[in-house]
C-alpha cells in the first residue's frame, strides 16, 4: 500500500534464500505511542524461533508487520524472500498466521471451516484436504460440530490445523498456547517440532519460559525494543548475570532483607530458597558475605535461569524507559 | 502459484459466498426475521396514512385558448391541489408524461369548448388522474367539484343565468368535468402499498444483513485471520453481497405473489423487466449497507446508522407521502435515495405498464446511486489492519 521499494526489487521466491525473516528498523506507532522501536532480526529457515516478552511489549503488533497486517511506519525487510512492504499479498499465500484469540467462525463446523481456508488459498481438492486435516487432528467424529463449542485445547489445534491446511512456508503463532492445559501444550510442542523437522520456519510468541526453552533461538522483546537475542544459552551468558541461592527458615523476611543491600539487583523467592543476583560479582559476594555466616542458612552459586535474564533485562529497559520520559505504559 | 487469475478470484468469491451461506442458514432468528418481515409489513402495512397534498404536477392539454379556458386553469391552479406544469400538444406526449410519472393530472380541453358554454350545450372538460397512488390524487379530485363554480363565477356573463345565489342554484351546472382515475379506478390504497412495501422492505432487511456482515467479522476477531488471507477486498465484499441477492429476490418473489393473491394488484407491465430492476436496486442496496459496515466499528454502531438512513427513505421516497407534496429541498434529497426510484419503476410497471423507455431517466439514477455506492465500500474496505 505504501510507496516503497527505493531498493532493489526482490526477486520472485522461486531460490530460496536462507532467511525466512529478515527484518531492519522496523518502527510502528499508534499515534503517540511507540509500540515497536527499531526492530531488527533474523530467523532462518526450518528454525523455531521463540519471541518473548511482557504483555504489551510489541509481540503481537511485529507479527503483524511481519505479515503485511500492519504497515510500518519505518524500517524494511523480508519475509520469505519476499518484500513485506511491496509483496503482502504474495506473503500471505506462503505465511500461516495464528491469532492469539481463536479467530475461525465459531458457527461454523469444524469440516466447514478448514474446507472454506482450503478454498481460499486454492488448495487442489479442499473437500478431501479437509477430511485429511480432520484425521490428522484427531477430530474424526467432532467434525461437524461447531468451532464455538470445542474446548480451548480443540480450539487451539483447530486453529492450528487451518493455519498448515494450505502448506504454508512459514508459521507466525501468537501465543498460541495461552490458556491451554500443560497436556495440550506438551502436544502442541510436539506437532511444532515435527513440522519444523519437516523444513517449516516456525516464529512463537509466548510467555512460558519452558516454552522458550523448547526453541532453537529465541528474541526478547520490551517496551517495543528487542534486547537480546540468541541461543537460550547465549541469551543466559551474555547478560552477565551472577546469581546465588540460599535456603533457610523464612524465606519472605530474608527476601525483604536482601533487597535493600547494595550490589543485589534482583531477589526472587522460590518455594524455599531465594534466588539472589547481580551483574557486579564482587559487590554482590560482599553484600551477602554477612549473611553466608548466618546459621540455618545454604548458599550457593548458581546460574541464573533464563527467567532471572528476562526479569533483569525487562527492569533495566524499564528503568531506560521511565528515564526517557517516554512515559505510557504500552498495551498492545 | 500464488493464486492470481480471474479463475482463481472466482474461486476465491465462490469460497466466502458458501461460506457466508452457511452462516446465513445457521442463524436462524435471521433468517426468520428475513421471512417475517415481509409477511408482517404486508399484513400491518396494508392500511393507509391519509394527507392531502398540494400543487400536484398537472399536464394541460389544450384544444383552445379563450378567456374561458384560462378562468378554468386559474381556478384549477387556486384550489392548490393542482400546478400546471406541462403543456403537451399531443395525446400521446400527455400519456408519455404521465406514465412516467411526471405529471399525476392531464387537463384536457375540447375544441369549441368556450362556445359550447355560451350556447348552453353543457360540455364535458376531461380530467385524468394518476390513481395509483390515491392518497396523492385524491383530495385533488374531490376538489374538482367545485370548480365549475368557481371558474362560472368569474366568468358569469358568459351564462344566460344570472349570478350565483339569485335562486338559479338548480339550474344545470354550465359545463361537466368528466374525472378518470386512471390506472387505479377504485382508489385502492392497497394498489399502492404493495410495491411500497416492496421497495421499503428490501431496503430494510439488505441493508440490516450486510451492514451486519463485516462489522460481525470485526467484532468476533476473524477479520483478522481474513485479513491475513490471499483474498482481496472486492472478492470479501462479492462473496458476502451475493447469497443476500438471492435472499432478495426470494423476498421480493414473495411480495409480488403475495400482492397479488392478497391485494390483487395487477400486473400490467412486463415482470422480467419488474425482476431485472429490482435486481438493480437490491445491488444498490447491498452496496450501500455494505459501505455503512465498513464505517461503523460494530453491530451496534452498523443497526443505528441502517436505521438513520432508513428514515429519510421511508418519509421521503413517496412511500409514506407522496413525493409531489414535498418541498423542493427534500425532493432533491428524495433523488439520492434508491427507494424514490425504485418505487416509480415498481409503480410504473406493476400498475401503468411502464416500459424501459419510460423508465430510462430513474434507471440512470439507480445505477449511478449504485456504482458510487459500491466504489466507497471497496475503497473503504482496510485491508490492513492500520
Amino acid at each position: 500500500m505504501s510507496a516503497a521499494a527505493q531498493d532493489t526489487p526482490v526477486p520472485v521466491p522461486v531460490p530460496v534464500p536462507d532467511d525466512a525473516i529478515e527484518v531492519e528498523g522496523l518502527s510502528k506507532s499508534f499515534g503517540e505511542r511507540v509500540v515497536v522501536r527499531d526492530l531488527s532480526m533474523r530467523v532462518r529457515r526450518g528454525q523455531i524461533y521463540g519471541f518473548l516478552g511482557p504483555n504489551g511489549s510489541g509481540k503481537t503488533t511485529t507479527i503483524r508487520m511481519l505479515c503485511g497486517l500492519l504497515t510500518p511506519d519505518a524500517g524494511r525487510g523480508t519475509c520469505l524472500g519476499l518484500d513485506i512492504l511491496t509483496q503482502a499479498r504474495a506473503i500471505r499465500r506462503h505465511v500461516g498466521y495464528m491469532t492469539q484469540k481463536f479467530s475461525l467462525y465459531a458457527d461454523l463446523s469444524v469440516r466447514e471451516n478448514l474446507e472454506f481456508v482450503a478454498r481460499i488459498y486454492g488448495v487442489p481438492d479442499p473437500v478431501g484436504a479437509a477430511r485429511a486435516a480432520v484425521e490428522r487432528l484427531g477430530l474424526t467424529g467432532r467434525d461437524r460440530q461447531l468451532a464455538g463449542s470445542l474446548s480451548g485445547g480443540w480450539k487451539q489445534r483447530l486453529a492450528l490445523g487451518a493455519c498448515i491446511l494450505p502448506s504454508p512456508q512459514l508459521l507466525l503463532l501468537d501465543e498460541p498456547t495461552a490458556g491451554v492445559d500443560p497436556k495440550a501444550r506438551r502436544e502442541f510442542w510436539a506437532q511444532i517440532h515435527e513440522l519444523a523437522a519437516e523444513g517449516l520456519t516456525v516464529l512463537v510468541s509466548t510467555h512460558y519460559m519452558d516454552e522458550a526453552e523448547r526453541c532453537h533461538e529465541i528474541a526478547y522483546i520490551a517496551y517495543g525494543e528487542l534486547l537480546a537475542q540468541g541461543t537460550v544459552e547465549d541469551v543466559i551468558a551474555r547478560s552477565g548475570l551472577v546469581t546465588w541461592s540460599v535456603t533457610g527458615a523464612d524465606p519472605a523476611a530474608l527476601a525483604r532483607e536482601l533487597a535493600a543491600l547494595p550490589g543485589v539487583e534482583m531477589v526472587a523467592p522460590f518455594g524455599t530458597s531465594v534466588h539472589v543476583g547481580g551483574h557486579d560479582a564482587a559487590a554482590l559476594e560482599a553484600a551477602i558475605a554477612p549473611y553466608r555466616q548466618r546459621p540455618g542458612l545454604d548458599w550457593r552459586a548458581d546460574a541464573p535461569t533464563l527467567e532471572d535474564v528476562f526479569i533483569d533485562l525487562m527492569t533495566r529497559s524499564k528503568d531506560n524507559f521511565a528515564k526517557d520520559g517516554a512515559g505510557k505504559d504500552g498495551r498492545r | 502459484m500464488s493464486g492470481g487469475g480471474p479463475l482463481g478470484s472466482l474461486r476465491r468469491i465462490g469460497a466466502m459466498m458458501r461460506k457466508e451461506f452457511l452462516q446465513l442458514l445457521r442463524d436462524r432468528v435471521s433468517f426468520a426475521t428475513m421471512i417475517m418481515i415481509p409477511l408482517l409489513q404486508l399484513v400491518l402495512f396494508g392500511y393507509a396514512i391519509n394527507t392531502t397534498p398540494r400543487h400536484l404536477p398537472t399536464a394541460v392539454l389544450a384544444h383552445e385558448n379563450t378567456s374561458l379556458t384560462r378562468a378554468i386553469l386559474a381556478s384549477l391552479e387556486n384550489t392548490k391541489y393542482f400546478a400546471v406544469t406541462h403543456h403537451p400538444r399531443t395525446e400521446a406526449e400527455a400519456e408519455r408524461l404521465m406514465r412516467s410519472g411526471d405529471v399525476l393530472f392531464v387537463v384536457e380541453i375540447p375544441a369549441g369548448f368556450e362556445r359550447a358554454v355560451r350556447r348552453g350545450e353543457n360540455p364535458s372538460m376531461l380530467v385524468a388522474a394518476d390513481a395509483t397512488d390515491p392518497v396523492a390524487s385524491g383530495s385533488a379530485l374531490a376538489a374538482l367539484r367545485t370548480l365549475v363554480d368557481t371558474a362560472m363565477t368569474r366568468e358569469r356573463f358568459i351564462v344566460e343565468g344570472g349570478p350565483r345565489g339569485s335562486g338559479l342554484e338548480d339550474q344545470p351546472p354550465a359545463f361537466e368535468i368528466i374525472t378518470h382515475a386512471r390506472y387505479n379506478p377504485a382508489a385502492v390504497t392497497q394498489l399502492n402499498i404493495v410495491p411500497g412495501l416492496l421497495g421499503t422492505i428490501l431496503t430494510m432487511t439488505m441493508l440490516i444483513f450486510t451492514a451486519l456482515s463485516v462489522t460481525r467479522e470485526i467484532e468476533r476477531g476473524t477479520m483478522e485471520t481474513l485479513l491475513a488471507m490471499p483474498i482481496r477486498p472486492v472478492e470479501v465484499m462479492l462473496g458476502k453481497i451475493a447469497p443476500y441477492v438471492m435472499v432478495g429476490a426470494a423476498q421480493a418473489t414473495l411480495i409480488v405473489v403475495a400482492g397479488i393473491v392478497l391485494f390483487d394488484v395487477p400486473v400490467v407491465g412486463s415482470l422480467g423487466l419488474l425482476a431485472a430492476l429490482t435486481g438493480l436496486f437490491i445491488v444498490a442496496n447491498l452496496s450501500i449497507g455494505y459501505t455503512f459496515s465498513t464505517l461503523a466499528q460494530n453491530q451496534l454502531q452498523a443497526v443505528q446508522m441502517t436505521f438513520m438512513y432508513f428514515l429519510p427513505n421511508i418519509l421521503l421516497s413517496g412511500f409514506m407521502f407522496p413525493f409531489a407534496g414535498m418541498p423542493q429541498w427534500a425532493q432533491w434529497i428524495s433523488e439520492t435515495l434508491p427507494l424514490t426510484h425504485y418505487l416509480r419503476m415498481v409503480r410504473g410497471i406493476l400498475l401503468k405498464g411502464a416500459t424501459a423507455d419510460d423508465l430510462v431517466y430513474d434507471m440512470a439514477a439507480l445505477t449511478a446511486i449504485m456504482l458510487v455506492a459500491m466504489l466507497i465500500a471497496v475503497s473503504r474496505f482496510r485491508q490492513t489492519l492500520d
